[in-house]
Parts: C-alpha cells; sequence; structure tokens
C-alpha cells in the first residue's frame, strides 16, 4: 500500500517533468496558426521550419558552438583535473576553489561581466568583437570547471597502485599517462564531456549577452519568437530537440552499456 | 621551506610526518623534486587557469571597478570615482529613499527560496523511489531525470505557457470546477512561474539528493523503527541527518541560480515583475547605465560567493566536495 502511493507520487512528478515536452511534440502537429487551439493534424509547420533560413543557421550556430567548445574545454578542464589532483604548487588550494567561480555564481552576472570584457577589449584593442567567437570563448569558460569536477572525482577513485605498477615496470611518466592513467579515467572525461554539451546547449542568458546582433542559435531564435508571439514553427522545432535528446540520451546509454560489457571495471 | 631538503632529512628518521613527505613526495611510483611538480602544474593547469583568469577573473574585477564609476554618455562609464550606484541600488537614490531596488532583492531572495523549498519536497519522494528500484531500472530512471535538461529551458517554459494559457485543457477543468476565475487561464500567474521553476530545477536537487539516498545506512532508519519512532520521527532524526551533504548541494545548484533567474519569471508571470536579473538587462540593453547594472551584479556574485563560502565553512568541504 505504502509502496503504491511512493510510486503514484514518483510517476506524477515524471509526468510533471515531461509534460512540457509531450505538449510541444503534440502541438507541433497542429494545424492551427495561433498555436494555442487544437484545429486537427498536420506536418505543415515542418515543412515552413525546414525551409525557413533563419533556423537552419541557429541550428547549425548551436551545434557549431556545442561542438568547438565542448572539444576545447574538455581538454583544458582534463589536464587542469590531472594537474591538481597529481601535481602540487603553491597557492593551489586557491585555484581548486576559485576555478568553480563559474558553476556558482549567477548566469546573468557572468554574461555582462563578459559582456563588459568583450566591449572594452574591442573599443581599446580592437579584438573580441561580439560574434560566435566570443560566443565560443564564453561557453569554454563556464564549461572547464563541469569537466574538471567530473574528471576530477573520477581521478580521485582510482587506486594509485596502478600507476605505481606502471611506473616501476619501467614506464615514462607519458607512457604511464597515456597507457594507465588516461584510458582508467576515460568514463569520467566522457561523461565531464557530456556535462559540457548539457550546460551548452541549456545555456540561453551568456549566449544572449555575448552573441551581438544576427547571430542566431536556437534559445535565442525561440526566446524571440515566444516574445513576440506564438509560432506554430517553434513547436516543431522543439519537438525536433525533444527527439534530439531523447535519441542522444539512448545512444549515450548504448554506448555506455556496451563498453560496460566489454570491460567489466567497477564504475566509480 | 625547501623540499629536497626534507626528503634527505626524512629518510633517516622514518617517523609518520616523514611518511607523510614520503607520500607527497614519491607520487604514483614516481619520484618528484619540487621543481618537477611546477613545470608539471604549469604544463597541464596552466593553460585551464590562464583561460579562466583571462575570461572570467579579469571582467568580474572590471565589473567592480566599472561599478564604482560614473554613467557614461551612449552606455559606457567615465571618472570620477562614485558610490552613487550601490548607493542607488540600496534604495538612496536622487529622489530620496525609495524601496523599488532593495524590494527587487527581496523578490529574487523569495524566488530563489520558494523555488529551492518546493523543490526539495518533489526531490524527496522521486530521490527515495529511484534508489528503491532495481539496480537495472535505477540507471534509466536516473536518465529519465536528466533527459529534460538537453531541452532547452526555454522550450519548457514556452511549453508550460501552452499548458497554462487561457484556452488550455487544465486551465478550462478547473475554470469548470470552480476552482479558477472564470476566462482568466492559470498563465500568466505566480503560480505559472513557480510550475515552470520547479520544473526547469528539480533535475539539479533530485541527482544530489539521490547520491547521498545511495549512501543511507538503513540500519539506523530500523534501529529508530525498532525504538519505537514514528514515521515523522524516523526522517528527522535518521534519515535526515544522514542526506544533508548532497541535500545542502542540491539546494545551493538551486538557490543561486534560481534567485538570478528572470526568464521565466518574465514569460510565465506576464513580464511585470522586476527581478535582480532582468534589473542587471535593463541597464545593459535598455537604460544604459553600465555603472549602475555592474554594481547590482557586483552584489549579486558577492552574495552567492559569501553564501558558498559559509557553506564550505559549515560543512567543512573544499568548494568541490561542495557541488558533487
Amino acid at each position: 500500500m505504502r509502496r503504491g502511493w511512493w510510486h503514484i507520487l514518483a510517476t506524477a512528478l515524471y509526468l510533471f517533468l515531461y509534460a512540457p515536452m509531450v505538449v510541444v511534440v503534440v502541438y507541433s502537429f497542429n494545424a492551427a496558426h495561433d498555436g494555442f487551439i487544437w484545429r486537427g493534424f498536420s506536418t505543415a509547420w515542418y515543412r515552413t521550419l525546414f525551409a525557413d533560413p533563419a533556423v537552419s543557421l541557429a541550428v547549425r550556430n548551436t551545434v557549431a558552438l556545442a561542438v568547438l567548445s565542448t572539444a576545447v574545454s574538455t581538454c583544458l578542464g582534463t589536464m587542469l583535473a590531472v594537474g591538481l589532483t597529481r601535481y602540487w604548487f603553491p597557492g593551489k588550494r586557491l585555484v581548486a576553489w576559485l576555478i568553480y567561480v563559474p558553476v556558482v555564481i549567477p548566469d546573468i552576472v557572468m554574461a555582462v561581466a563578459l559582456f563588459l570584457f568583450y566591449s572594452m577589449v574591442s573599443r581599446w584593442l580592437g579584438l573580441l568583437r561580439l560574434g560566435l567567437g566570443t560566443m565560443t570563448i564564453a561557453h569554454i569558460t563556464f564549461q572547464i570547471p563541469f569537466v574538471t569536477i567530473v574528471v576530477r572525482a573520477r581521478l580521485a577513485g582510482l587506486d594509485p597502485a596502478l600507476e605505481e605498477a606502471a611506473h616501476d615496470l619501467g614506464a615514462t611518466p607519458w607512457q604511464t599517462f597515456w597507457r594507465v592513467t588516461f584510458p582508467l579515467a576515460l568514463p569520467g572525461v566522457l561523461a565531464g564531456a557530456m556535462l559540457a554539451v548539457t550546460v551548452s546547449l541549456d545555456d540561453f542568458i551568456i549566449s544572449f549577452f555575448s552573441a551581438g546582433a544576427g547571430n542566431l542559435t536556437v534559445p535565442i531564435l525561440i526566446y524571440s519568437q515566444v516574445k513576440r508571439g506564438v509560432t506554430p514553427e517553434i513547436n516543431a522545432l522543439s519537438a525536433l530537440i525533444v527527439a534530439a535528446s531523447i535519441a542522444g540520451t539512448i545512444g549515450v546509454t548504448c554506448l555506455q552499456r556496451a563498453r560496460r560489457a566489454k570491460d567489466p571495471e567497477p564504475q566509480g | 621551506m625547501d623540499e629536497g631538503e626534507e626528503s634527505s632529512k626524512m629518510h633517516g628518521k622514518g617517523d609518520l610526518r616523514s611518511e607523510a613527505h614520503l607520500a607527497r613526495h614519491i607520487r604514483h611510483g614516481e619520484r618528484l623534486t619540487r621543481a618537477d611538480h611546477l613545470w608539471r602544474s604549469a604544463l597541464l593547469s596552466g593553460p585551464a587557469m590562464l583561460w579562466t583568469t583571462l575570461f572570467l577573473l579579469v571582467p568580474l574585477v572590471a565589473i567592480g571597478v566599472i561599478s564604482l564609476l560614473s554613467k557614461g554618455i551612449y552606455g559606457w562609464f567615465s571618472p570620477p570615482f562614485t558610490l552613487y550606484s550601490y548607493l542607488r541600488f540600496l534604495g538612496f537614490g536622487l529622489l530620496g529613499f525609495d524601496l523599488l531596488y532593495p524590494m527587487v532583492i527581496v523578490r529574487s531572495i523569495v524566488l530563489g527560496a520558494a523555488t529551492t523549498l518546493l523543490c526539495v519536497l518533489a526531490a524527496f519522494p522521486l530521490a527515495f523511489f529511484i534508489s528503491g528500484l532495481p539496480s537495472r531500472r535505477k540507471h534509466l530512471a536516473l536518465t529519465l531525470v536528466v533527459i529534460p535538461l538537453w531541452t532547452n529551458m526555454m522550450i519548457r517554459t514556452y511549453a508550460w505557457q501552452i499548458l497554462l494559457g487561457p484556452q488550455s485543457g487544465l486551465s478550462r477543468l478547473l475554470v469548470a470546477a470552480g476552482l479558477w476565475p472564470a476566462g482568466a487561464g492559470l498563465y500568466p500567474s505566480t503560480m505559472a512561474v513557480y510550475v515552470g521553476m520547479v520544473c526547469d530545477f528539480l533535475p539539479f536537487l533530485v541527482l544530489p539528493l539521490y547520491a547521498s539516498v545511495e549512501k543511507l545506512d538503513w540500519i539506523q532508519v530500523e534501529a529508530a523503527r525498532d525504538l519505537g519512532a514514528d514515521a515523522l520521527q524516523t526522517f528527522r532524526h535518521a534519515i535526515l541527518p544522514q542526506v544533508v551533504p548532497g541535500l545542502a548541494a542540491g539546494c545551493l545548484l538551486v538557490f543561486i541560480p534560481a534567485s538570478g533567474q528572470f526568464v521565466i519569471p518574465d514569460l510565465l508571470g506576464g513580464g511585470k515583475t522586476v527581478m535582480v536579473g532582468n534589473l542587471i538587462q535593463q541597464q545593459f540593453l535598455q537604460s544604459r547605465d553600465w555603472p549602475f547594472g555592474a554594481a547590482i551584479a557586483f552584489v549579486a556574485m558577492a552574495l552567492s560567493m559569501a553564501g558558498i563560502w559559509v557553506y564550505a565553512r559549515a560543512a567543512g568541504a573544499r568548494a568541490d566536495q561542495v557541488i558533487l
């Protein structure tokens, strides 16, 4: 009986989390122009969506931004995690603390700080004009700590005896890193990269401030459309994003399962 | 203190202190000097530190400086140095004391606190539910909590506009049942704002709380029950103290961004309420009063950093342990 209530409550909460996603998918097939009222099934909005150059530009920008910034931040964040767990330098504890600042300050603060910084640099040095480049820089900056947190947790859980063994068997530090440490840390690196993609796709405010005029991303496009009034096209676009997120998550889960089956090493 | 000397001394002694030094020196089977540590740190940690310094610390210091300058023409800023922006934010503007801006801070903190509370109430059943599942389904249930994060917050907020709008089935049902005034939708309203906020922030509380619940020592819970504690007492004395680390981390992850949030209140609340977030935004996009915007941003940053610092001190934890 008590278990039953628990299940019902949990199911209700899942429904609550998924209600907006379901609505978006259902309404993307709505024939009505004004969005809110159901007027029959139609795929017209998907056709207008694919024909809209602004949408394809926004999608291309969003994907390019996520891929590029994740690649850079995963490298930098992983290196930092290794450096912080393995080697000592003066002021390390302070740095280990400061590196988490982007995680804990409100988005809007980082957004205006970068906006002011870009404005000053472009006015005084003629560099960093607002655009895709400044957006990529901003994303890398807030992604690094997320990658570092995850990779560091993974490295901290590793058995030091494995690296010691490699060293005792005559491996150079370089060989030890690439043949022992990195393969062991890889699940953490991939999880960090996943988290980095997630925060990049989910960000609106920081992108909005560092975008400059005319540099659309999907969140910026949706915000401007929603502010102006409902466009059913946005439903179709959102439905595709929902589908892509679910497909992406299933893909990642399958990958993890395949790797775990191949290498039955306990996960940290 | 030179570590090379220390290491030569410690071979003779072998007391506990030297053991610690040995452990620090012979890292993972390698014997490293202080110089080795330094140049390897520079190569590995250096790039990310340099990046973060240039694109985060410098900009943050810059807003601190700009907040002390005066408003320029067409945005921008100019000398002289003044505390006017801070005084104005505290309510002491040109026209005498005014509660307008202090109320904005209060409203944002209330929004953050109420969202956190609602998320905590929803996260407990979810975290315990997931933790009680067989291990294969656990993974799926957790993934299901994360998937909504991949759909941008903007899309979810927009969907709630449809779901709670005057034409929606839910609104009409409540009006027909006499629970809601006729003609009005559930959106825009304060309730709609909180629905959107909880939907957006709930995963951030469920994940750390679940991590704590997973580690829960159920023997303590059984012991409490055996000693005659009722459900509430068991929760209060046997469960709650054990999940505090995850709960506190989750609250922090929700409270700070939720207090700075303004897009959801803007889109679901009907665009009438001013939060700290959109007050800052206005200063840069409409009013073009950069020093004032910088001052508010600086206060918001200082408040959130202070919150983390107090929490870290109380928990006796490092910043990364706070977050994980």
